[in-house]
């Protein structure tokens, strides 16, 4: 039997110096390299190896000091056999190095490692169709592990999506934290859209699309948008910390049969607000810290201009919102350079009379209420 | 042609629609009823000039297509037109009564996919066109509790023609079941604030689409209080251009909910 094991040894090491360059491969880039660890960058040795660095880790991580030895790839000393299952040093590794990694991606150099994984859509692109696969960012929404996974931040809706793929369900936004993101789009500031968004001119310059298959906006490796507006003039925002970025301003608007649907519908738009921005940046101080209007008195009423519209009409008249709507067509447009690609029977012929008969999809006054307003007119 | 080689092992389905909606990629599809194609006032506008093979592709879809003695090259132009109208018919049926029933069953199942956005807990998504004529846009998917549109996360379902569902079909869903608006807000019942481990995202299999909304009430003009935002946070800080930002849209929505709620008490005024 020994002599058998023996015998099996050069085939093992064999098989080790085959693959040599694996050999180089330090525990860092193995580890950031597994299924779903794409969204972490690889955390200097030298960072690691300060102890200022770890400053009350120590206390959170079991096994701390053999943990801390795989990490750095240090040869185990003697006494292994105090461990009862490598695995559990490998997971106190794993949480290790999340929580460094937490720290050092708001360091200059960790700053740098992640804006070029976000420069090359390592982190993918925002799903909202108006953000125009807008790359995201990783952040976390707690700083102590365990509480919640990690989530992506787009820095043109402002907003935060689930992972797209279950690979990364299992990973901790601890191991990104609460202050990366934003403190990542206030070094490059340059990458965040400006929170207002001049809605007459510079949108009509068209965007190229993102790639030849045009269409999807999920794709990991599309054209940066913060070079989405070639020859467009840019704004600057006045305020140097902010986002110095053209704002994709576009918001969804409802309609049925064309027309948009009115917010005085019991269905009608509540959440426009979400995604709106001022056209200029001086409205953003239109707003007082108790959060109501300066100036006007009334509680925004103004806003709107469909207030006085005839009541009881679930459609807004399309004429009525044209100026609102002046930079969404012309965005629609722009869009027009990301055709379908389908296999098409007849493509030259497009003149199809879009909508059905009426006869057989007019609604019965909704149950429940609104009845009268579906019906007048 | 994929859907031909992959389509085999659905070679026998019973009829041509059912062998459609079984073949990947074409989840997001209602089944039409036959009736309703039948019927050639529901057709109306679509002939030869709209789609070619018109004719032929129509007996396709109705299973009633003599393919004796075609050449391979004819058949794969019917195929691909019978797709087509079917597409085109389906646009139309999914906003009469039974094709809403039929897609609203396929909401509850979640079969158009969930929001990718956090604060939308996992909200069901129905898909919508940004434009009515074909060969215009790709299908996108719209969420009734944030109120924006998605791109669908897979390819497959990415390069469907949003003119298959066109532009009316969600709202028209929800101004037929306004009682199927979702809360704007987390819903009771909708577990997993800070979800580690809770398997998110994973589809689990429970249908929680959101308990409707305001279930009774008619208004829905405070709905957008229940909404919840995400606020930044650098060293524990607000970040102050978002914080300027989110002050303004949160007056932007107190406005809309002053504005609506006058409009109510103009309506139905309160001691009747
Ligand atoms: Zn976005
Ligand atoms: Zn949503």
């Amino acid at each position: 039997m020994d002599a058998a094991q023996d015998f099996d040894e050069p085939f093992d090491s064999s098989s080790q110096a085959s693959s040599t360059q694996t050999s180089t491969i330090t525990w860092i880039n193995w580890f950031t390299s597994l299924p779903g660890h794409d969204y972490f960058c690889e955390v200097l040795e030298d960072f690691i190896e300060d102890d200022f660095n770890l400053t009350g880790l120590q206390s959170m991580v079991p096994f701390w000091k053999e943990a801390l030895e795989m990490v750095l790839d240090v040869e185990a000393e003697d006494d292994t056999a105090k461990i009862p299952d490598v695995t559990i040093v490998e997971n106190s590794a794993e949480l290790l190095y999340g929580l460094v990694h937490q720290r050092f991606i708001l360091t200059k150099p960790g700053l740098a490692a992640m804006l070029e994984k976000y420069e090359q859509g390592h982190f993918g692109a925002c799903p909202r169709v108006f953000c125009h696969a807008t790359h995201v960012l990783p952040c976390g929404r707690a700083d102590m592990p365990g509480v919640d996974t990690v989530k992506l931040y787009c820095p043109n809706c402002g907003d935060i999506y689930s992972p797209p793929s279950s690979k990364y369900t299992g990973i901790d936004g601890a191991f990104f934290g609460t202050t990366f993101s934003p403190l990542f789009f206030q070094t490059y500031s340059e990458l965040l859209s400006a929170p207002f968004c001049p809605q007459t001119s510079t949108v009509s310059t068209p965007i190229p699309p993102a790639s030849a298959s045009g269409l999807d906006s999920r794709d990991p490796s599309p054209v940066p948008s913060m070079s989405a507006r070639p020859g467009g003039e840019t704004y600057t925002n006045p305020d140097p910390h902010g986002g110095q970025k053209s704002a994709l301003g576009k918001v969804y608007a409802p309609r049925i049969y064309g027309f948009r649907v009115s917010e005085r519908a019991r269905s009608g738009p509540r959440m426009r607000w979400l995604r709106e921005r001022p056209a200029a940046w001086e409205e953003l101080d239109s707003v007082d810290h108790r959060g109501r209007w300066v100036g006007a008195g009334g509680v925004g009423v103004k806003e709107e201009e469909d207030v006085k519209g005839e009541k009881g009409r679930l459609f807004d008249d399309d004429d009525e919102v044209k100026e609102e709507d002046g930079a969404e067509e012309e965005e629609e447009e722009e869009e027009e350079g990301a055709k379908m690609e389908v296999a098409e029977p007849v493509k030259e012929e497009r003149r199809i009379p879009s909508m059905p008969p009426m006869k057989v999809t007019k609604p019965k006054g909704s149950p429940g209420g609104r009845g009268k307003a579906g019906g007048s007119r | 042609m994929e859907e031909l080689s992959s389509g085999s092992e659905s070679d026998y389905a019973a009829t041509w629609v059912s062998w459609f909606l079984s073949t990947k990629g074409n989840e997001y599809f209602a089944e039409v009823d036959e009736d309703y194609i039948l019927d050639r006032f529901n057709l109306t506008g679509l002939n030869g000039e709209v789609v070619q093979e018109y004719s032929r592709a129509l007996d396709l879809i109705t299973d009633s297509l003599d393919d004796e003695g075609l050449d391979e090259d004819v058949r794969e132009a019917i195929e691909s037109s019978a797709r087509f109208l079917y597409g085109l018919i389906h646009a139309r049926y999914i906003i009469t009564m039974r094709g809403l029933a039929k897609m609203l069953e396929k909401f509850r199942k979640a079969d158009f996919g969930r929001c990718p956005r956090v604060y939308c807990y996992q909200q069901a998504l129905l898909p919508v066109g940004l434009s009515d004529i074909p060969y215009h846009k790709a299908v996108k998917l719209y969420c009734p509790r944030c109120e924006d549109i998605y791109s669908p996360k897979s390819n497959r379902h990415g390069s469907i023609d949003g003119a298959y569902f066109g532009t009316t079909f969600p709202h028209m869903l929800f101004m037929v079941y306004p009682q199927m608006i979702p809360s704007k807000g987390q819903s009771a019942g909708e577990g997993g604030r800070l979800g580690m481990g809770m398997g998110m995202g994973s589809g689990s299999g429970n249908l929680n689409y959101g308990p409707p909304a305001d279930v009774g009430s008619a208004s829905t003009a405070t709905a957008a209080m229940k909404a919840e935002k995400y606020e930044p946070r650098m060293y524990g800080f607000r970040v102050h251009e978002e914080a300027r930002l989110s002050r303004w849209r949160l007056a932007k929505r107190d406005g809309q909910i002053a504005r609506l709620e006058a409009l109510e008490r103009e309506t139905n005024p309160p001691n009747l």
